[in-house]
């Protein structure tokens, strides 16, 4: 059975069972490698992705969840608050082993997109469910600030 | 004048593939294409100019794609800009890691085995380039000049795509000349940019995961829930009739279960049921392994180290401090699980996966499949983490890829992936281990003796580098750390009890030193205070004679404002440590209220030799600090009748951004080949806090995690 959703922009039918975590419709049906699987218990926030606009966890979002709705993966991204993330992230060199990194870009534009002046408590608060092993957290944290700033100018 | 470009194409089949570069399997010097008389080089030359250098080493966070790139754009005077990167196929004559004996990453050696051999083949390219076009303008090489990926004389100016036909025919220079280090444009330059940044901040870097070759099948594998058990039946009938369920096999490794995508293949594993032996398998629970290692210690271990007389320097000390550490088995967890694809086809073996010890690999892989190694080939990926997890001597994930593929025997690429249950439960730990430390002070507050006492299961033993590494029944890498210690200690003992378990163990970052540099920096703490001294004076004492350990502790000393008084409630503490020929000391600062610690802040000083990138060497140091912090604040891996206690991130607490404090890097300047820095900031990182949470409340801690030792984090 198919589902009808729209994916970074384009009417998508995905033909998968809608107890499928949107996760795996994702990367396996779909072929999106960008979203990545961490943990699948909705622990590490690798797999964050925007469902109408807010961040979620792909791999505890279920493809019948997001039937009519609008999802966007790191490679869908687009507009200023999407510019200034990425080009602080690339800028300030957060990135070590990379594989949390779309996670943390996601969550990051879904803070900056609500409060786009956050203070390192809100960072906290927000971020605290992406995890990386690399622990890039420092430039995490000042890429977000950096993004902040951009986003102003 | 600028070149034409018709003059690129009067060597056929040059022009079009480009200037290559590298070490010929004779070891001598040569070019050719890439079709050609050389293949698998260090760097090549495209037409349009673009340099790709060809990384013999993978790619996991710790920044060699950029290191090794810097080394050739340095020597070959590239633009930084024209500059593009390639994981090298399998081959371990070209490719070898000349530390290692084998094509190989670890031990911090990406930078030191090929500080000099990738300096000499962006020499070498550059000193064609150079001679193509003396001969092209007819003026002699000396005045030739390379800048920023251009060639000038006078008026007369190349690109280097320009000169690439021209410069294919001409010899290799056998030695080329290097740089000085104050020639160096690139190499020690504050912030030249990393190469994977721009693939991982769009989603677009490709990890062993996102492999998924046309007609892939999705595996995962039901393994023993007890380490050593082994399958003795299985029942799949409720899985093979569920949503895409391909096949059920049994494998030698346990039962594989394969699926038309992932999720259906997680799915239908959990409707398997097996039967297992266990009598060979460890079914000790945790408390039970700790009282034999009590025993153990109880008992005299081997000497690994034995200067002057310990216990009768202990006898006469004028006071002694004793201090039992306690370290648990640590799962690696990198974020990306351990995966690979397989494809067995036709006599031949294509491996897809994020390949940290490739030789290792192919001879697994070609071995267990029948193909041989010369047959097993590998497209070496981005590594989405390893801490060590993924150099491993039996390439367990890899063969358990290979077992698969040949259990559905149908030609079709594998795609075998864990999940994040099955890393945390899957072994290859760090060894648990304890540590007794008794050591004394005379009446003038010197050290007397120092006897420590280990008891640690070997990494090493029944591995094909046994022979390097034990020697007498001592694992080096068991003791590493305390009895090749930097300090000069009088009357030092150190003995080892190598414990036996079928729970599989690895080296995880830093190996040996991620409990040696514990113990050792937090009972020197305790000493330094028997004696009434300063720790940092009284280490200084210790290390006179060791430039790199003092310019270490002076560096930190002075940025870390060591001696300036805390805010009330705060607590300042230190440790120094060298691993993999590389120093560091941090400085931690703790606060402390209603009983709960927050880590405030950490200041490191390091001796890296000559900094290739000191922005790398920043980002490792930041993330060897909170790779450690996760395992000294909260994580352990535990068992109850020999079955593993944590299964995913909620009971193996992974640091998150909440908990990591703010850090500064100093590096020393150093002109000194360079050493390795994906490791060393680690073993520091624990004894510092702990040190700092002494001042702070004062209490020692000596179990890992310390949330085990009472401590409450805010």
């Amino acid at each position: 059975m198919a589902i009808a959703l729209t994916l970074n922009g384009e009417a998508t039918e995905i033909d998968a069972s809608p107890d499928m975590p949107l996760l795996w419709a994702i990367r396996d049906v779909q072929r999106l490698t960008g979203t990545k699987f961490g943990c699948g218990i909705a622990s590490c926030g690798a797999c964050t992705v925007h469902v109408n606009g807010e961040a979620v966890r792909s791999c505890q979002t279920y493809l019948g969840d997001v039937e009519g709705a609008s999802v966007t993966t790191i490679e869908g991204l687009a507009g200023p608050v999407a510019e200034a993330v990425q080009g602080a992230w690339k800028d300030l060199d957060v990135v070590q082993c990379g594989y949390c990194q779309s996670g943390q870009i996601m969550q990051a534009i879904g803070l900056l997109t609500e409060n786009p002046r956050p203070s390192d408590a809100d960072i906290d608060d927000v971020m605290s469910g992406n995890v990386c092993r690399c622990a890039t957290y420092v430039r995490i944290r000042a890429a977000i600030h950096e993004a902040a700033k951009r986003m102003e100018a | 004048m600028t070149l034409a470009t018709s003059r690129r194409g009067f060597l056929k089949g040059i022009a079009a593939t480009g200037l290559v570069v590298g070490l010929g399997p004779n070891g001598a010097w040569a070019a050719g294409n890439s079709d050609g008389i050389v293949v698998n080089p260090f760097v090549t030359i495209a037409p349009d100019g673009t340099v790709t250098a060809i990384l013999k080493h993978f790619e996991m966070g710790q920044g060699t794609t950029t290191g090794l790139a810097t080394l050739i754009a340095e020597e070959l005077d590239a633009d930084w800009d024209q500059v593009a990167i390639e994981f090298a196929p399998a081959n371990t004559q070209l490719y070898v890691n000349t530390l290692f004996g084998i094509q190989g990453t670890g031990g911090s050696t990406a930078m030191a085995n090929s500080w000099e051999q990738y300096r000499k083949a962006g020499a070498a390219a550059r000193g064609m380039l150079v001679k193509a076009a003396a001969r092209e303008w007819g003026v002699p090489e000396g005045e030739i000049a390379v800048t920023k990926g251009v060639v000038t004389h006078g008026t007369n100016t190349a690109t280097f795509g320009d000169l690439v036909g021209l410069a294919a025919p001409e010899d290799v220079p056998a030695e080329p000349v290097l740089k000085s280090h104050d020639q160096f444009a690139l190499i020690g330059r504050d912030k030249l940019p990393r190469k994977d940044s721009a693939a991982k901040t769009t989603g677009k870097a490709i990890f062993a995961m996102d492999v998924m070759p046309e007609g892939v099948v999705y595996a995962v594998l039901l393994r023993a829930p007890k380490f050593g058990g082994r399958l003795t039946s299985f029942d799949a009938s409720a899985a093979e009739g569920m949503p895409g369920v391909v096949a059920v096999k049994e494998t030698p490794v346990g039962v594989a279960v394969f699926a038309d995508n992932t999720w259906n293949a997680i799915q239908a594993r959990d409707a398997v049921t097996a039967e297992w032996d266990f009598s060979a398998a460890e079914t000790r629970s945790t408390e039970a392994m700790e009282a034999d290692y009590a025993a153990a210690l109880d008992e005299d271990g081997l000497v690994a180290r034995n200067d002057g007389d310990a216990a009768a320097a202990l006898e006469g000390a004028a006071k002694t401090i004793e201090a039992e550490f306690h370290f648990p088995f640590l799962a690696h967890s990198p974020m990306e699980p351990m995966n690979c694809v397989v494809q067995i086809n036709g006599g031949k073996v294509q491996i897809w996966d994020g390949s940290q010890f490739q030789t290792v690999t192919q001879g697994a892989v070609g071995a267990v499949t029948g193909v041989g190694p010369e047959n097993t080939a590998i497209e070496t990926v981005f590594a989405g983490g390893s801490f060590g997890r993924r150099a491993n001597f039996s390439a367990d994930y890899e063969v358990e890829a290979a077992f698969a593929a040949m259990a559905l025997g149908s030609g079709q690429p594998v795609k075998l992936v864990w999940t994040r249950e099955d890393d945390i439960r899957g072994g290859y730990y760090r060894p648990m281990v304890t540590h007794r430390i008794r050591a004394g002070v005379d009446a003038e507050g010197k050290p007397a003796g120092w006897h420590s006492s280990l008891a640690n299961k070997s990494i090493f033993t029944g591995t094909p580098l046994e022979q390097m590494a034990v020697h007498d029944g001592i694992d080096h890498f068991s003791v590493e750390g305390v009895a090749d210690t930097a300090y000069a200690l009088p009357n030092l003992k150190v003995d080892l009890r190598s414990m036996e378990s079928a729970v599989p163990v690895l080296w995880w970052r830093s190996v040996g030193h991620s409990h040696s540099g514990y113990a050792m920096e937090v009972a020197m703490d305790m000493l330094a205070e028997a004696a009434g001294r300063d720790p940092v004076e009284f280490r200084r004492e210790l290390l006179a004679g060791k430039p790199r350990h003092l310019g270490v502790l002076n560096l930190l000393a002075e940025a870390s404002g060591w001696g300036a008084p805390v805010p009330e409630g705060w607590g300042r503490g230190i440790a120094i440590h060298e691993s993999f020929n590389t120093v560091v000391g941090e400085v931690a600062e703790v606060s402390v209220r209603d009983g709960k610690v927050k880590l405030e802040r950490i200041v490191a000083a390091v001796d890296v030799g000559t900094p290739i990138n000191p922005d790398v060497i920043r980002a490792q140091v930041e993330g060897a600090i909170g790779y450690g912090l996760s395992h000294v604040m909260r994580q352990k891996i535990t068992f109850t009748d020999g079955e593993v206690d944590q299964s995913n991130f909620p009971d193996y607490p992974p640091l998150r951004i909440n908990d990591m404090p703010k850090i500064e890097v100093h590096i020393v300047p150093s002109t000194e080949a360079p050493t390795g820095i994906g490791e060393p900031g680690l073993p520091p990182a624990g004894p510092a806090l702990a040190n700092a949470i002494y001042q702070a409340m004062g209490k020692r801690v000596m179990r890992l995690p310390m949330e085990d030792d009472g401590i409450v984090f805010a």
